[in-house]
């Protein structure tokens, strides 16, 4: 097993490295190229979600991901350190429901779109998005 | 790649050329440039996509947020996109049954010149 971990601080600035990053990885690790968008965007997703998170309640403390070879699977732990407020909608149509704030429960839609497997774990102390994707393990041999 | 923005107007629609990527970092400027656009009177708005490499969800936020504000004077906002990459982001979140999606943008003209 393979790890590569990522803390930065919670800037916009900065999603677009940690997505550059967890792609140039996941292509290491062996994930097939047609995935590797939607490993960008979905890491994209989680640390935009967790910048968010940060500046509305914790902007100097840093947000971590997690990259792991983990037996055939590409997995991305993203974690932040704010309590959970996550906004939840299955039926994103009626455009007059479409606030602002209802808009920062697309993240984690989109992530569920994209990823072959995620798991959310919300907690008042902040929350884990753990994703992963087949990979056929590259970088372990390397 | 940055976010590279540009408008013009022809045939009565404004057309916003977007190239790069929008994301939590660069959709700021996007809906600063659609919400300058509406306060100057422009409420038939065509978005062109396809030199966009990346949207995630802070990019259709800015989206929506300018189809509400059109609509708020009877406008349209729509787009012009190809790219599957992008497209599935509009399906995924349900979003193609919101916008209009074109093709090209003479195909949105020939569209909006049928509505005269």
């Amino acid at each position: 097993m393979a790890t590569v971990e990522l803390t930065f601080s919670a800037l916009p600035a900065h999603v677009r490295t940690a997505r550059l990053v967890a792609t140039a990885i996941a292509r290491r690790t062996g994930v097939e190229e047609s995935l590797l968008d939607e490993v960008r965007l979905a890491v994209g997703e989680a640390c935009s979600r967790a910048v968010e998170a940060h500046r509305a309640h914790c902007p100097g403390e840093p947000i971590r991901i997690e990259l792991r070879d983990d037996s055939g699977r590409f997995e991305v732990t993203v974690s932040d350190q704010a309590p959970s407020d996550e906004i939840t909608q299955d039926e994103p149509f009626d455009l007059g429901m479409l606030s602002d704030s209802f808009m920062s429960g697309f993240g984690i839609a989109v992530i569920a779109g994209l990823a072959d497997d995620v798991e959310v774990f919300p907690s008042p102390k902040g929350t884990d998005i753990r994703m992963s994707w087949p990979a056929n393990g590259r970088l372990t041999s390397l | 790649m940055d976010l590279k923005l540009d408008h013009r107007t022809e045939d009565g629609l404004t057309i916003v050329e977007v190239e790069g990527e929008i994301d939590v970092y660069t959709a700021p400027r996007l809906r600063e440039l659609l919400i300058d656009l509406v306060n100057k009177g422009n409420f038939r708005l065509l978005v062109n996509m396809e030199k966009v490499d990346f949207l995630d969800s802070t990019g259709l936020g800015v989206l929506v947020g300018g189809l509400k504000r059109v609509r708020a004077h009877d406008g349209s906002l729509e787009l012009v996109c190809t790219q599957e990459r992008i497209l599935k982001i509009f399906r995924i979140t349900g979003l193609t049954k919101v916008f209009g999606i074109y093709a090209s943008v003479d195909e949105a003209k020939e569209a909006h010149g049928k509505d005269k």
